[in-house]
C-alpha cells in the first residue's frame, strides 16, 4: 500500500521509498524531516479540493504537510 | 583563563521557538539588517551575562541540517562555520531544541555539537511538552550530548538566567575538536537521536494533544476553508471599523496643529509650506497608522499561533491550480501588509520558478500602503450604510464590503497572472509542497507588541522621510512659478505643466489633471497619492475656509463616481512603489524581472481603470 492510500488515523511503517520519482531537493527535504525507510507514520488530514491534496502526515510528534505525489512514492505497511 | 564570550548565535530547527527565546534574551535591544551580498535578514541584539558583560546574540535562520538547500539555511551554515564574509565566527553556539519534538531536533543538534565549538543547549518549550504528557530529564540529555542543557520556557521567561550563565561558561564546555570528524550520515544521526530521546524521556503518557484537536476543526475538509475565509473577512472589516476612532483622533490632532500654526505664524509662503505642504501631506498618511497596526496585528497573531502554516495547507490545492504551492501563500499573505517583507519571505520557496512567479505577483496583493488611497476614496464616495440588513446581516457595511471586494480583485488578479506566467515566462515543472505544521501556541503580548512596534516604526519612518520629502518637493513644484493675478496657481506651476502632459495619456481612463499630478510622486510610494491630492487641493483652494474642507469633501466636489472607481481600479494593479521594485531587483539579481513587473502591472492598471470608468459610465453611475 502507498502512503496516500492509507486510511486516516491508521498507523503504518514506511517500508520503502522510491526516491527516483522525487525531485532530488524534495527527497532531501523529506529525509531531513525524518520521512525515510523505517519511519512510523500515520495520515492525519487530507485537503478538500480535487484529488484530496495535500496530505498531513504525523511522524513522531510532528505534523508534516506534503503532496500526494510525495506520499505516493512511499510504500507503507500497516502496523 | 578562558576567552571571554563576545558573540553567540542561536541555531536550531524551524519552529523550535528560537525567535521567542531571542526576544526574551535581548528584549527590545534588537537590530535588523541584512547579511552582505545575500538578502537574508540578520537579527541581532544585545544580551547581558550574569557578570554584566554584554554579548551580541544573533538569531540564525531555522535549519534542518548543515547540508542546506535554501538560501536561509546556507546563511546558517556559513555563519556557524565562520565562512560568512564580514561576519566573525560566533564565540558560542546556543542550540534551541523543542522539548516536545526531541527526536527530530536532536538530528541537527548532533551535527552542530560535532563541530566542537563552545555549545549550550536550550531545551525550550518544556511547558508545552509537559502539557502533552512528556517529562524529560535534562541531566540525562546533558550526559548523552556532552554539553550543558538548560530547560527554558522563552515565552514565560523561565530558565533565562541559567541559560545566560551557561553561555558565559560555554568556553569550558567546548567539545573535543572533532575535525576531521568521522563521517556520520543522516540516518545514523537519526538512530542516535532516537536513542538519546528515548533515554531522556522519563515518562510519556498517552498524548492528549490540544493541537491535534484544534487541527481536527481548523483543517477539517470543509470547515477549515470556511473558517479561514471568515477569519480573513473579519480582518478586513476590523481594519476599517476598529481604526476609525483612532484615525479620527489623529485627524483632529493634525487639525489642531494646523490651526495652531495659522494662529502663530504670519500669513505667507513659509506658513503655507508648513500647513498646506507638510501638515496636510504627511498628516493625511499618518492617519492610516491605526489601520496598518490592526492589519499587522492579525498577521502577527496568525504567524505566532501557528495558524499561518494551516492556512498554507488549506490553500495549497488552490495555489497548485495556478502552478504555485501553499508555500507561496505565506509570502502572499504577508504582502497584504507590505510587498517588501512578502518578497523577502519568498526565500523559503525552494523552486526557483515558483519563487520568481510569487515575487512577480506579490505587488498585486493589496498592501497597507494602498489602504490610505482606498480608505479616502471609499469614505468619500461609498455611502456608509449597511447591506444585508433585511436578511439579518446588518453588521456588514457597504464600505467594508467594497474594501473586501478590492482585496478580492487584487487576489484573483494575482492568481490569474500566476496562471498565465506559469504557462509562459516562468514555465517549469510543477512544484511540490513540503512543510512542517508547527504546534499551536498562545502568542505573548510582549512579542506581539515588539513586532507591532517595529512595523509601526518602519511606517512612521517612511512617513517622516520619503513621504515628507516628496510632499515638500511637490508643494514647491505646485507653488512655483507663482501664478499671475486671476490665473489658477496649479495651472501655472511646474507640476501643473507636467501633469497636463500626463493627463492626455490618462484622460481616456477617466482621470483628471489632479490625478495625473498625484500619480507622479506616488511612484515613490502609493500612499503619497493621498498626500499629493491633499496638498494640491490645499494649494488650489487658496483661502483658508476652503482648505478647512476635509480631503474627502474636496474629492466629492471635484470627482465623478466613475472617476473615483477607476482610480481605485488603477491602484489595485499599479506598481507604484520604488521600494518594491528595488527589492525585486535585489531578489532576482538584475533589472530584467523588475522591468517586466513594472510593464505588465502598468498595462493591467491602465486596462482595469479604463474598463471600470467606461463600465461605470455605461451603467449610468
Amino acid at each position: 500500500m502507498r502512503l496516500d492510500e492509507l486510511p486516516i488515523g491508521q498507523k503504518a511503517r514506511i517500508a520503502s521509498v522510491d526516491w527516483a520519482v522525487l525531485v532530488p531537493e524534495e527527497g532531501q527535504r523529506l529525509r531531513a524531516l525524518g520521512l525515510d525507510e523505517g519511519a512510523k507514520v500515520s495520515l492525519a488530514f487530507r485537503g478538500i479540493f480535487a484529488g484530496r491534496d495535500p496530505l498531513a502526515v504525523e511522524i513522531g510528534r510532528m505534523t508534516i504537510a506534503l503532496r500526494r505525489v510525495h506520499a505516493h512514492a512511499m510504500t507503507v505497511e500497516a502496523l | 583563563m578562558t576567552k571571554a564570550i563576545r558573540t553567540a548565535a542561536l541555531v536550531g530547527n524551524p519552529n523550535a521557538g528560537k525567535s521567542a527565546l531571542f526576544n526574551a534574551l535581548t528584549g527590545a535591544r534588537q537590530k535588523i539588517a541584512n547579511y552582505p551580498g545575500v538578502t537574508v535578514e540578520r537579527k541581532s541584539g544585545r544580551m547581558l551575562l550574569p557578570s554584566g558583560e554584554p554579548v551580541e546574540l544573533i538569531d540564525l535562520p531555522g535549519s534542518y541540517g548543515l547540508d542546506a538547500t535554501s538560501p536561509d539555511e546556507a546563511v546558517t551554515r556559513r555563519v556557524i562555520l565562520g565562512e560568512m564574509p564580514g561576519e566573525s565566527r560566533p564565540d558560542a553556539l546556543v542550540i534551541v531544541l523543542d522539548a516536545g519534538n526531541l527526536e527530530q531536533h536532536l538530528v541537527f543538534a548532533q551535527e552542530v555539537i560535532a563541530l566542537g565549538r563552545p555549545t549550550v543547549v536550550a531545551l525550550n518549550m518544556v511547558d508545552l511538552a509537559e502539557r502533552d504528557g512528556l517529562v524529560i530529564d535534562p541531566a540525562a540529555l546533558q550526559a548523552a550530548l556532552g554539553v550543558p542543557v538548560v530547560p527554558t520556557v522563552a515565552v514565560r521567561r523561565r530558565g533565562l538566567e541559567e541559560l545566560s550563565a551557561a553561555i558565559a561558561a560555554a568556553e569550558e564546555h567546548a567539545g573535543e575538536p572533532a575535525d576531521p570528524r568521522p563521517h556520520v550520515n543522516q540516518s545514523e544521526r537519526r538512530l542516535t537521536a532516537h536513542a538519546i530521546a528515548d533515554g531522556a524521556i522519563l515518562s510519556e503518557t498517552r498524548r492528549h494533544r490540544l493541537h491535534s484537536r484544534l487541527d481536527r476543526v481548523l483543517l477539517h475538509p470543509w470547515l477549515g476553508p470556511v473558517i479561514l475565509f471568515a477569519l480573513l473577512f473579519v480582518v478586513f472589516q476590523a481594519v476599517f471599523a476598529w481604526a476609525t476612532p483612532f484615525a479620527d483622533g489623529i485627524e483632529a490632532g493634525i487639525g489642531w496643529l494646523t490651526d495652531g500654526a495659522r494662529a502663530i505664524f504670519p500669513a505667507g509662503l513659509p506658513r503655507d509650506l508648513l500647513t498646506d505642504g507638510i501638515l496636510s501631506g504627511v498628516g493625511s498618511v499618518i492617519v492610516f497608522l491605526p489601520q496598518i497596526i490592526i492589519l499587522f496585528f492579525f498577521i502577527l497573531v496568525m504567524e505566532a499561533t501557528g495558524y499561518m502554516a494551516r492556512a498554507a495547507f488549506l490553500m495549497d490545492r488552490l495555489m497548485a491550480g495556478v502552478g504555485l504551492s501553499g508555500r507561496s501563500f505565506i509570502p502572499l499573505l504577508s504582502s497584504f501588509a507590505c510587498a517588501i517583507p512578502g518578497i523577502m519571505a519568498t526565500r523559503s520557496i525552494t523552486d526557483p520558478k515558483d519563487r520568481l512567479t510569487t515575487i512577480l505577483i506579490a505587488p498585486l496583493m493589496t498592501c497597507s500602503a494602498r489602504l490610505p488611497v482606498y480608505a479616502v476614496i471609499i469614505a468619500a464616495f461609498i455611502p456608509a450604510r449597511s447591506v444585508g440588513g433585511g436578511i439579518g446581516l446588518g453588521f456588514i457595511g457597504l464600505q467594508g464590503l467594497v474594501l473586501f471586494g478590492l482585496y478580492v480583485i487584487g487576489t484573483v488578479g494575482a492568481m490569474a497572472v500566476a496562471l498565465v506566467l506559469r504557462r509562459s515566462v516562468t514555465k517549469g515543472a510543477a512544484s511540490g509542497f513540503i512543510m512542517e505544521l508547527p504546534k499551536y501556541q498562545l502568542p505573548t503580548v510582549k512579542d506581539l507588541a515588539l513586532g507591532l512596534f517595529q512595523r509601526a516604526w518602519i511606517f512612521l519612518r517612511r512617513a517622516g522621510t520619503i513621504i515628507f520629502t516628496v510632499t515638500v518637493v511637490l508643494w514647491l513644484l505646485l507653488n512655483f512659478p507663482r501664478a499671475a493675478p486671476g490665473e489658477d496657481q496649479v495651472d501655472a506651476s511646474i507640476a501643473g505643466t507636467l501633469a497636463n502632459g500626463l493627463a492626455v495619456v490618462v484622460e481616456p481612463i477617466g482621470f483628471n489633471r489632479d490625478i495625473a499630478l498625484a500619480l507622479i510622486p506616488a511612484m515613490a510610494a502609493r500612499e503619497v497619492a493621498v498626500a499629493s491630492l491633499a496638498t494640491t487641493y490645499a494649494v488650489s483652494a487658496g483661502d483658508d475656509e476652503q482648505t478647512a474642507l476635509a480631503l474627502g469633501d474636496q474629492l466629492k466636489a471635484r470627482w465623478s463616481l466613475p472617476t473615483a472607481l477607476a482610480f481605485l481600479a488603477w491602484f489595485v494593479f499599479a506598481p507604484q512603489c520604488l521600494s518594491t521594485i528595488a527589492v525585486a531587483r535585489r531578489e532576482t539579481n538584475g533589472w530584467k524581472w523588475p522591468g517586466f513587473m513594472l510593464l505588465y502591472l502598468f498595462v493591467l492598471a491602465y486596462i482595469a481603470a479604463g474598463i471600470t470608468y467606461w463600465g461605470a459610465l455605461a451603467l449610468g453611475l
